[in-house]
């Protein structure tokens, strides 16, 4: 941003000023750079500190809660003896298809129902009573119909990610500056054209908001799918280990789902950063 | 001098809307009737709401006149036609698209290669004195600047009009006036024919040839004023004519503005 910085705000030429020694800019030392990083790092290790070491000094027993220590003790257990790797995949492969899949079905049905202003107002009471259901309660009728395979779990994942997509890219579709569509139009543009070049482009921020919460739906829909049927996945570790009265092992679950929300929700940040690149940091 | 060739005639055009109620109907426009000659520079003022960002909208083809004809360059408007520009009070920049590809936009529903419109809004930035600022983003320029860079989108397409909607009213008064020399310098250079409405009546006399007054909704044509004076590509030495202020008071004489009270 050197260029645009050398003229006036009117793009008027300002005299070129002499290179005159510049002030020494006073260097930060690193510890104030990374102030945040550090007391981000100090609060993790004081939580986990605390995590091991307060409960056996309060008596309380490893069967309610496991130490640290116990968590990567089970952590190496299972993945000798219940496969953990195995159904940490298994979930990952399911939770990230579903939300590839229901993130979009989600947008491609939202962009339609907002090209089609008819269709909108015929099915958004059914949408707004779909949106409300609680969708991971479908996950028994799932399992009913297409037995206990990956199959339920999916679609409840492709269920929970599709409404919040959906419904974000509708909502900006019908705000897109009116006066922006008018102009395409007045430059002869075909529907076609608006919507490639006008609304597609304008419901990107609207898009990427609605794949973070998805990112994090898409967890909880495949976890209620394996909590409720199958043999497979971190789900169904969880509703093993509560049978054995283990809680590490539900402990560990559920910190392997946590990680999985989080590189999904990383995967949504990092496209959305290159994505929006144009939105200046500030007002992002 | 502006030769007599009309580029633009609107013939007892009325525009009638659905009034907010729903049933009855409004009257934006009653029986407008005004010419635009090439290479002219023609002001609309009038109060608030009473029709010209309406006309602006009949002329560019968005909406169609309820009664009267349009006739643009000898064809009747009967919708969006190539031969109008128009920009209004916002730019209407894309935000993700940078300046010169902001300025290419009005080329891509024609026949022309990328290279072809990437040269001609290049060209179009040089004239509009922005090409320093060709990769940069709309948010990365001030307003002034991004007033600018409509301007050289809406030129790029080589409009036989150009109808200006107020393009200076979101600016500071400063900017706008240097705005105002710059707009004037590039659509006299060209010999550019405009259209434009505004609210500013000192703008409307140091920018134009002719400026036609409005009344109150529903809008007719109420006064024609010619603008005797040189100086048409450099406003700032317009100010100081002291005609103009003959022209601003007749404007507000011809409005009412004195007997009003907010
Ligand atoms: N699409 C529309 N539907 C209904 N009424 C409209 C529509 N567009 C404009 N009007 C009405 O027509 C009248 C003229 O509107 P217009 O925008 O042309 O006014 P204007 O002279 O440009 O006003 P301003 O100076 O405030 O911009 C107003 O009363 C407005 O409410
Ligand atoms: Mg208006």
């Amino acid at each position: 941003m050197s260029a645009p910085e050398a003229s006036s705000a009117l793009g008027l030429r300002l005299p070129a000023t002499e290179p005159t020694a510049q002030p020494a800019v006073p260097t930060i030392p690193w510890y104030t750079r990374h102030a945040v990083t550090l007391g981000s790092l100090a609060f993790g290790v004081a939580f986990l500190l605390t995590w091991q070491l307060l409960p056996p000094a309060l008596g309380v027993p490893s069967y309610i809660i496991p130490t640290v220590s116990d968590l990567i003790a089970e952590a190496g257990r299972m993945a000798a003896r219940e496969r953990l790797i195995y159904h940490f995949a298994s979930t990952f492969f399911i939770g990230s298809i579903g939300f590839i899949v229901g993130s979009l079905l989600g947008a491609a049905i939202g962009y339609v129902l907002g090209m089609s202003t008819l269709l909108e107002k015929i099915l958004s009471p059914y949408l707004l009573g779909l949106q409300i259901a609680p969708k991971v309660a479908f996950a028994p009728l799932f399992i009913m119909w297409l037995g206990y395979n990956a199959w339920p779990k999916l679609i409840v994942t492709i269920l929970v990610v599709f409404f919040p997509i959906l419904v974000n890219v509708l909502q900006s579709m019908k705000t897109v500056d009116r006066d922006m569509i008018n102009l395409a139009r007045a430059y002869s543009m075909s529907r076609m054209q608006i919507f490639w070049k006008i609304e597609v482009p304008a419901s990107m921020p609207a898009l990427m908001a609605g794949l973070r919460i998805g990112a994090t739906l898409a967890v909880i829909g495949v976890t209620v799918g394996e909590l409720v049927g199958g043999n497979t996945g971190l789900g169904y570790l969880i509703t093993f280990g509560e049978g054995q009265a283990n809680t590490a092992m539900v402990f560990n679950a559920i910190i392997l789902l946590t990680i999985i929300g989080i590189v999904l929700y990383g995967v949504v940040a990092f496209i959305e950063a290159r994505v929006l690149h144009y939105i200046p940091r500030a007002i992002r | 001098m502006p030769n007599t060739a009309s580029v633009l005639d609107l013939i007892s055009v009325t525009k009638r809307f659905v009034a907010p109620d729903g049933v009855s109907q409004l009257t934006a426009i009653e029986q407008v009737t005004m010419n635009v000659r090439a290479g002219e520079f023609v002001a609309v003022v009038g109060p608030s709401g009473c029709g010209k960002s309406t006309i602006l909208n009949l002329v560019s083809g968005l909406d169609r006149a309820s009664e009267g004809r349009i006739v643009l360059n000898g064809a009747p408007v009967t919708g969006p036609n190539p031969s109008v520009g128009f920009m209004l009070q916002k730019d209407l920049l894309l935000p993700w698209r940078t300046i010169v590809s902001n300025v290419e936009f009005g080329l891509e529903a024609r026949g022309l290669s990328a290279a072809e419109r990437r040269e001609r809004a290049l060209r179009e930035l040089k004239r509009c004195r922005l090409d320093d600022f060709a990769n940069s983003y709309p948010y990365q320029l001030s307003g002034g600047m991004r007033q600018r860079a409509a301007l050289a989108r809406t030129l790029a397409i080589e409009p036989a009009i150009v109808l200006l909607d107020e393009p200076f009213s979101a600016l500071d008064a400063q900017t706008k006036m240097i705005l105002q020399k710059s707009f004037a310098q590039t659509i006299a250079s060209e010999g550019i024919t405009t259209v434009l409405i505004t609210h500013d009546l000192l703008e409307a006399a140091t920018m134009s040839d002719r400026i036609l007054v409005m009344s109150e909704r529903p809008g007719r044509i109420i006064d024609e004023i010619i603008v005797d004076l040189p100086d048409r590509d450099n406003p700032m030495a317009r100010m100081h004519q002291p005609k103009v202020k003959q022209y601003v008071d007749r404007l507000m004489a011809t409005l009412h503005l004195e007997e009003k009270v907010a």
